[in-house]
């Protein structure tokens, strides 16, 4: 398996009115190619964030990078997407990294019919003329599970339901085979029969066309049947990251060891929600100086108030962000 | 009809913490001193109502003694002009300036009462409709939108033709006339206090609609209708200079903008400045009271607030 | 689609109907309307027989059927001091205020929509502070003070336009526009230049935030088609609506303007018959003015519907 992206210490504030947000502080983590990886954690721990800083889709200002890479491999060759020009970060949108975003009636044009939506990329980056990004197009609402594709291609989309508006927003991250999909809580607007059909659309549709995907959700149950591997996001710092079965056995976290013992099980109809952990997460007006967990962590000792942990590794492909050892129920003895 | 103007401003503002009177001064000083046009558009302003207030002792001159000998005289800055007349006089030999400065009056009381008298009697039936709703909610907002949609210079012009040249007509005007624009803004406002449940829960509680209109509902739409009375009043001072444009605002012997524009108007190929000088003067209110109410409508929309300049 | 035009069809109906009332009521308004009419030197008998000629001694039920029967067909009476249907006077008048509102809204629209576009599209810029200054100039120089400056200039000092009047060239039976609409349409259209100008701005700015112009970045769209195709697009549909207000404003509004360049409309008209105390005229022209404005909402509605795939596929 080779890398095809690789995101250092990437490092992003709002300068607000109000103050200066820290939404991203040093995210680090690899994507494999082919891989599916899950990022979870609570609203406003900066998902979205940091997924869609890489593609500069972000208002800038108030946004601004502090510092950072975030390397895309091209056939070995990596380009910094952080440093990218205009013109040619117009060239990976949508040709290379395709983007899902969540709420699918805003994301879709109101006045624009969801074929030319649709045809617009691959007009733009295929060259297709009109006729044949028509075709193309209905072939996608078609793939995508919208049954009589041909007569939906001009419909507006209002004039679709919610989950034929969530496939065609699919249809249009994927239309000119980018190479990564980035999926940013695809299913929350949904409810929970659709939510399993666009998972399993989502999966076959990897499957099929061999792509990386980054899969933003907080919900935990919706992971363990997609994921390869799990980003946890808390209060913009990458807490852990883990292989998925390894981290539901090991979790080596305390925010995710809530975050799992917060699961329901089957059998329990209560939302899935990340937020059933005791207390608030931390507000984001100053750089963090000390672990961001601290506050509500039930393992917290002094080391965790003087300095922000580092990246200790943890089995196999796991990593955390935590000064205690859980598996061994004590500090760690730093190396 | 897609809302437009008024409504379309998006003033209405969520409840601000409670302040002190202090602490609030404080608070609207410094958002005066961010964003000087809005101190500019302030200072400009106090300079108009200042000339209102102390015209006898300012204005060199009686704006209506007349001086046949010193008749259009041209401004001092130009070559036949004196600093016994700095803006020149009209065709009867009466000061441009001390005219002037006595015409603020007519514009201020028009814009002043009008505004007051439109914005308190809409205030009043905007609450009703939105409380009463129904039929007289119905009934209320269809004269309002009757009269949104006439031509609103046409229909001034009618009745100011009709009922003759007097302040206390036209200010009267102009109130009526105005009164739908305030009628949406409170019932829009009620509205959404209304649907927000929130009514419900106080009432069920037994809180007072009284203490309701009070402490919810008037907090809430004093910014909103500051803002829309400041451009109001813009709009009825230059509505009273178009109507004695036109000889139909207060009788010809008051100094009024209007009427000495309708005067300078015939002589403006010769002596020109009769006619643009007191234009001048409706410009420079009109700057201050459109720079003070886009300020207004900055610094009350707390959307807006939160953008860093 | 049809709901929503039936809809605005019966709401225009009740506004002609409410309009009726006001203007017929409004002449009441001070006892006695045939004293308004005469001159204030007139002999009683004169008053009287004013009074008979125009029906005014009848109930005032009477009159009003008499009125509503008439202005369903068209006919306002005749005007006192031309001896001459009201109605006809005016539609006389009727193609210089059209050319004059035309002409201004169009120079409006060239100047205002990309004026507020540019802006918009780079808030704080140049572009942008000129965007703030031609929304402010539109709000705060009257439209007379600027046709008498404009004359001063260009008519008087320069010698560039005619002072007054209105000069058309025919074509093939068509009468074109002359030179001499340029200063009125301009001192005309200050105000809905501003108004575009700020209505273009704050929509680009709105919607440039929208989720979807993210989606369209997002799919490597280039800032010219984000613009052209799916900023654009969105801001002209209540762009629409915009423009339809003010092309009614500029046909009702044009008063001023017309008696100040002596131009031969319906605004003109209007001053006229004011001065000439001929209420009949005023009546039918205020009458005609609104429904021009309700025509023209009318239309403007439908226009927005038609340009709104969720009105048009609705319901
Ligand atoms: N335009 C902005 N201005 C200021 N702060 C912002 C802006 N956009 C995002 N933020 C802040 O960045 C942080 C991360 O937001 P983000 O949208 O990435 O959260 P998220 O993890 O995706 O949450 P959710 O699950 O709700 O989508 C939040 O604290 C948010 O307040
Ligand atoms: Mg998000």
């Amino acid at each position: 398996m080779s890398t095809i992206l690789s995101v250092r210490d990437l490092t992003l504030r709002f300068h607000t009115f109000d103050g200066v947000v820290h939404a991203l502080n040093g995210i680090s983590f690899d994507v494999q190619a082919g891989e599916t990886l899950a990022i979870v954690g609570e609203s406003g721990s900066g998902k979205s964030v940091t997924m869609m800083s890489l593609l500069h889709l972000l208002p800038m200002p108030p946004a601004r990078i502090a510092r950072g890479e975030a390397l895309f491999y091209t056939n070995g060759t990596p380009t910094d997407l952080l440093k990218m020009s205009r013109a040619d970060m117009h060239r990976v949108r949508g040709a290379q990294i395709g983007y899902i975003f969540q709420d699918a009636l805003s994301a879709l044009n109101p006045v624009m019919t969801v074929g030319r939506q649709i045809g617009e990329s691959l007009v733009m980056h295929l060259g297709m003329d009109a006729e044949t990004a028509r075709k193309r197009a209905i072939d996608l609402l078609d793939d995508v599970g919208i049954p009589g594709a041909r007569a939906r291609y001009r419909n507006y989309p209002h004039q679709f339901s919610g989950g034929m508006r969530q496939r065609a927003m699919i249809a249009i991250a994927i239309a000119c085979n980018p190479r990564m999909v980035i999926a940013d809580e695809p299913t929350t607007a949904l409810d929970v029969t659709v939510q399993a059909q666009i998972v399993e659309l989502a999966k076959r549709i990897q499957r099929e066309r061999g792509m990386t995907v980054v899969w933003i959700t907080h919900d935990l149950g919706v992971v363990a049947g997609i994921a390869d591997r799990v980003l946890v996001m808390y209060a913009g710092c990458p807490v852990e990251i883990a292989p998925v079965d390894d981290l539901y056995d090991h979790p080596q976290h305390p925010y995710t060891r809530g975050l799992l013992s917060a699961l329901p099980r089957l059998d329990d109809r209560s939302r899935r929600d990340l937020a059933s952990i005791q207390g608030a997460p931390p507000d984001m007006m100053a750089s963090p100086r000390h672990c961001q967990f601290a506050w509500r962590c039930p393992y917290v000792f002094d080391r965790c108030w003087k300095a922000v942990p580092p990246y200790y590794p943890a089995g196999k492909g796991h990593a955390t962000q935590c000064f205690y050892d859980l598996e061994n129920g004590r500090p760690r003895t730093d190396a | 009809m897609p809302e437009t103007s008024a409504d379309a401003t998006g003033l209405l503002v969520d409840e601000t913490p409670d302040r002190t009177f202090r602490q609030s001064l404080v608070y609207v000083g410094r958002l005066f001193w961010r964003d000087k046009t809005g101190l500019v558009g302030l200072i400009m302003f106090l300079m108009v109502v200042f000339s209102a207030i102390f015209a006898p002792w300012i204005a060199p001159y009686d704006p209506l003694q007349q001086d046949l000998r010193a008749a259009k005289t041209p401004p001092a800055w130009t070559e036949k002009g004196s600093f016994d007349h700095p803006l020149g006089t009209d065709n009867l030999g009466r000061d441009i300036l001390s005219r002037i400065i006595y015409g603020s009056r007519v514009s201020l009381t028009v814009g002043f009462f009008g505004v007051l008298i439109a914005c308190s009697l809409g205030l009043t039936i905007g609450l009703i409709s939105g409380y009463v709703g129904g039929r007289t909610d119905n009934i209320i907002m269809g004269g309002v939108n009757l009269i949104l949609s006439l031509p609103y210079l046409v229909f001034v012009v009618f009745i100011a033709a009709i009922l003759g040249r007097s302040l206390l007509i036209v200010i009267l005007i102009f109130a009526f006339t105005d009164i739908p624009i305030f009628v949406r803004i409170t019932r829009g406002e009620v509205l959404r206090i209304r649907e927000s449940g929130f009514v419900e829960a106080a009432l069920s509680i037994g809180a007072k609609r009284r203490r309701i209109i009070f402490r919810h509902i008037l907090p809430n739409l004093i910014g909103p209708l500051i803002t829309i009375a400041t451009f109001e009043m813009s709009a009825m001072i230059f509505y009273e200079a178009g109507l004695g444009f036109l000889g139909l605002s207060v009788p010809p012997s008051v100094p009024s903008w209007g009427n000495m524009l309708a005067v300078g108007r015939k002589y403006l190929t010769i002596y020109p400045w009769i006619a643009t000088i007191p234009g001048l003067a409706i410009v420079f209110t009109g700057l201050a009271m459109n720079l003070l109410g886009d300020w207004l409508r900055d610094v009350i929309d707390p959307r807006l607030r939160r953008v860093k300049k | 689609m049809q709901r929503y035009i039936l809809s605005r069809l019966i709401q225009s109906l009740l506004i002609l109907l409410g309009v009726l009332l006001i203007v017929f009521f409004m002449l009441q308004l001070t006892g006695d309307p045939v004293s308004l009419m005469v001159s204030r030197n007139a002999s009683p008998e004169q008053v009287q027989r004013v009074r008979e000629e125009m029906g005014f001694n009848r109930p005032m039920m009477v009159q009003f059927a008499d009125f509503m029967t008439g202005a369903v067909v068209g006919d306002f009476g005749m005007s006192l001091r031309h001896r001459q249907p009201a109605m006809k006077l005016i539609l006389e008048r009727l193609p210089a205020t059209v050319e004059l509102a035309t002409v201004a809204l169009l120079m409006a629209m060239v100047i205002g929509i990309p004026l507020g576009l540019l802006g918009g599209s780079n808030p704080g810029g140049f572009w942008d502070t000129l965007c703030r200054l031609a929304g402010l100039i539109g709000q705060t120089i009257p439209n007379f003070w600027l046709a008498l400056i404009l004359i001063v200039f260009f008519s008087v000092g320069l010698g560039w336009f005619p002072t007054f009047g209105r000069e058309t060239c025919t074509v093939f039976g068509i009468h074109l526009p002359t030179r001499s609409v340029i200063l009125p349409a301009f001192a005309l259209c200050l105000f809905t230049t501003g108004q575009l100008v700020r209505f273009t701005r704050a929509a680009v700015l709105e919607i440039k935030n929208e989720d979807y112009v993210r989606t369209a970045y997002s799919k490597g769209i280039g800032d010219r088609q984000i613009y052209t195709r799916h900023i654009l697009r969105n801001a002209a549909i209540p762009l629409i609506s915009i423009i339809g207000v003010q092309f009614g404003y500029l046909l009702s509004g044009s008063i001023y303007i017309e008696t100040i360049f002596s131009w031969p409309g319906i605004g003109n008209l209007l001053a006229e018959a004011i001065g000439n105390r001929d209420f009949a005229l005023v009546q039918a022209i205020a009458f005609f003015a609104s429904l021009t404005v309700v025509i023209l909402n009318l239309l403007t509605d439908i226009a927005y519907g038609l340009a709104d795939p969720r009105i048009r596929y609705g319901d």
